[in-house]
């Protein structure tokens, strides 16, 4: 068994079942924010331009949700900025209030939207985990009872009788988190929280998450950090422009999340339509070697056959080349440099430019279109273009494409070729 | 894990005034103004002497100016110095809560937008730590009461009556104002000037007989104004001198008392009614 399959197991005992009561329950939910392009902050103003205030803009941030949680889920929400995903948490907290739609709640829920929300910095910690823990909605005497168990998992027993103007921005956070831990609700909406603290109370945190987990708290998660989705959650639910894109396995929510991100991100493809070929370095006899042949374009394609800015981590790379050809160009080879962000050259394609019955070819275009196997670890990458030929074409375009691989897991490393391990204990075998 | 599995849905209707719960709004408005009175109180060196060195300042101050430099009746009351020690006192409690108030809201930012909390306790956990305020101030006053002669009598015991009138009427328009200056940051400036005005349009420098038998309509006008009825009723309940004119008397009957009582539950009214109705939008607006 690989060590993925042995976490995916765990992950599928501990998931409740279809059947287990839902926690969470939104139905057709709507928001919509009234953006003022001026806004009026005055009475002067208001009296002034009294139509000022009908100008506004409405921004949509959530189109008609709905979706359920199980008790006892370990929920994910991912999406990019400003896809809704913020807003919902904040319905879900009862901050805003929905324009329609329903939300219903199991119990007691508990936002932490940020750490240390509601700290007063002239009160000690003691002073502010009663505080806290009453915004969340204990009584003071419960909150009290706890408050040893706080200030242990804070680590902090040394300065509960401090205020907390003179904490350092770190004891800050894990005051809060502990809070967090010990305030006890049925639901937990936390927003990325996750990275707090230095290593050791990160492995507290981590741990205590796998506790809340197995102890059967339904928990939503909202990250940008995919690792934290798939290591966490038993479902996820993907956003984007206020609508549920995808909702199920989280390394899939994670993988159309990311393909998502860079698709949308239409500004960095360097421009594939190089009208002029570079000037050659080399002149060489009385033939201009940019003459004989032109790259038209030179793009990553999908299976489809469509332009696409990304390529999934493992998948094969699909580099469709078009090329003109001005004159007959036997032994004409195309070249592909794949580099990477650093200018660092991963590997050469040569291709050569033939028709398929093996003559060269003398029509006017060529589309060359190369599968490679994919080995390079998520990140940017750029195709630089050569055409040569034995009789005079020599034709170089750096940086002709660009695409971005991309991959759930982060990657060290230039490359990231595939692997399976295969753990054993000796002596064990059957 | 069982005894979760009980727990039904509900609805969640957003955020609101009150959401959570009355127990959680008590705890939380306690929590709120104690450990504010504790950090402006013990936050100072001098504590909560400052709370007390304000008015009696004043009061030293008003006292010399309206006794030694102008006549504005105080010879038309036994106590003047306590009825001036008393309204100054009073008037304080009702400036000090609704000026924190204004910006309350605003400045709690933080916990209206990253937490559920119930807004409510927001504006009225400033005029409950103003409360805690006067009631130190009141102990003072109380010695001093003593000290210019004053006997109790049993309508002492009607005091608290109107202290329940003006807290009502200061919370409600706290309410109004700290939701209002979520929208419009001026009211912090119209607020500053209007308790100023007030604090002249209210018969606390001076008595409210302390007009010509001429001009009773100064006086009638005056009683228009929801705090000079408490702060009269307020007067002749604790100083009970023979002379001093009655309510009714300084409001020329009943029907001059009706537009008070109408700014009164209208103000009230107003506060509730616009808390109630931009409550749920605070967090988007700030």
């Amino acid at each position: 068994m690989t060590t993925e399959s042995v976490l995916l197991a765990n992950r599928a005992a501990s998931a409740p079942g279809p059947d287990t009561p839902p926690a969470i329950r939104v139905e057709d939910l709507y928001k919509s924010f009234r953006i003022p392009t001026q806004r009026v902050d005055s009475l002067k103003e208001r009296a002034v331009h009294p139509f000022a205030s009908r100008d506004h803009r409405e921004l949509h941030a959530l189109r008609g949700i709905s979706f359920e949680i199980r008790r006892g889920e370990f929920f994910g929400i991912v999406g990019r900025n400003g896809s809704g995903k913020s807003t919902l948490l904040k319905l879900l907290a009862s901050i805003y209030r929905a324009d329609a739609g329903s939300i219903q709640i199991a119990g007691r829920l508990a936002p932490f939207i940020e750490l240390g929300v509601g700290f007063n910095h002239e009160l000690t910690a003691r002073e502010n985990v009663v505080l806290n823990g009453v915004m969340m909605g204990l009584t003071p005497k419960e909150m009290r009872n706890r408050l040893d168990k706080v200030i242990d998992f804070a680590e902090l027993r040394e300065f509960a009788d401090l205020k907390l103007k003179n904490y350092s921005s770190g004891m800050l956070v894990r005051l809060a988190f502990a809070v967090m831990m010990e305030a006890d609700a049925d639901v937990l909406l936390i927003d990325e929280v996750l990275a707090v603290g230095d290593a050791s109370f990160q492995q507290k945190c981590a741990d205590a998450f796998h506790q809340m987990k197995t102890e059967g708290k339904t928990i939503i998660l909202v990250t940008h950090e995919m690792g934290s989705v798939e290591s966490y959650c038993h479902r996820a639910m993907l956003i984007s422009d206020g609508e549920i894109k995808y909702i199920g396995a989280p390394a899939e929510a994670g993988r159309q999340y990311l393909k998502l991100n860079f698709a949308g991100n239409s500004d960095a493809p360097v421009s594939t339509e190089e009208p002029e070929p570079e000037e050659p370095e080399e002149v060489e006899e009385d033939v201009d070697p940019g003459e004989g042949a032109r790259l038209v374009s030179c793009r990553v394609i999908n299976a489809g056959g469509e332009g696409t800015p990304t390529v999934e981590m493992g998948e094969p790379i699909r580099i469709e080349t078009e090329i003109e050809l001005l004159r007959d160009a036997p032994g004409l080879h195309c070249g592909l440099v794949l580099g990477n962000a650093d200018d660092v050259s991963m590997f050469e394609l040569s291709v050569p430019v033939q028709s398929t019955d093996g003559y060269d070819i003398k029509g006017n275009k060529v589309i060359v279109t190369a599968t490679v196997q994919n080995p390079l670890a998520p990140g940017r990458h750029f195709i630089h273009c050569g055409l040569q030929s034995p009789f005079g074409i020599s034709v170089y375009v750096p940086k002709a494409a660009t695409f971005v691989v991309f991959g759930t897991h982060p990657s060290t490393g230039i490359i990231a070729p595939q692997s399976e391990f295969d753990v054993r204990i000796p002596g064990e075998e059957e | 894990m069982a005894a979760r599995a009980e727990i039904p849905l509900q609805q969640v209707n957003g955020p609101s005034a009150l959401g959570g719960g009355p127990r959680r709004f008590f705890d939380l408005l306690w929590l709120m103004s104690v450990t504010e009175f504790k950090r402006v109180y013990f936050g100072t060196v001098l504590g909560y002497l400052w709370s007390l060195i304000r008015p009696l300042l004043l009061f030293g101050v008003l006292l010399f100016v309206f006794t030694k430099v102008f006549r504005v009746g105080s010879e038309k009351v036994e106590h003047y110095a306590v009825m001036l020690l008393l309204g100054i006192v009073l008037f304080t409690f009702f400036q000090e809560a609704t000026t924190n108030a204004v910006t309350s809201v605003v400045a709690q930012e933080g916990v209206v937008r990253k937490t559920q909390f119930p807004r409510l306790v927001i504006p009225l956990s400033t005029v409950l730590t103003a409360m805690m305020n006067l009631s130190l101030n009141l102990i003072v006053v109380l010695a001093f009461v003593f000290a210019f002669g004053v006997d109790p009598t049993w309508t002492w015991l009607l005091f608290p009556l109107a202290l329940v009138a003006l807290l009502t009427f200061t919370a409600a328009v706290g309410m109004a104002l700290s939701v209002l200056y979520v929208r419009f940051r001026d009211v912090a400036i119209i607020w500053a000037v209007v308790a100023q005005v007030l604090l002249y349009l209210t018969p606390i420098l001076y008595p409210i007989n302390a007009f010509e038998e001429e001009n009773q309509t100064y006086e009638h006008l005056l009683m228009c104004n929801p705090l000079s009825v408490i702060f009269t009723q307020i007067r002749i309940w604790i100083l009970h001198e023979a002379d001093a004119p009655s309510v009714l008397h300084a409001a020329g009957g009943w029907a001059g008392l009706i537009p008070a009582t109408v700014i009164f539950f209208g103000v009230i009214a107003f506060g509730a009614w616009i808390f109630k109705r931009e409550a749920p939008r605070v967090a988007e607006a700030l």
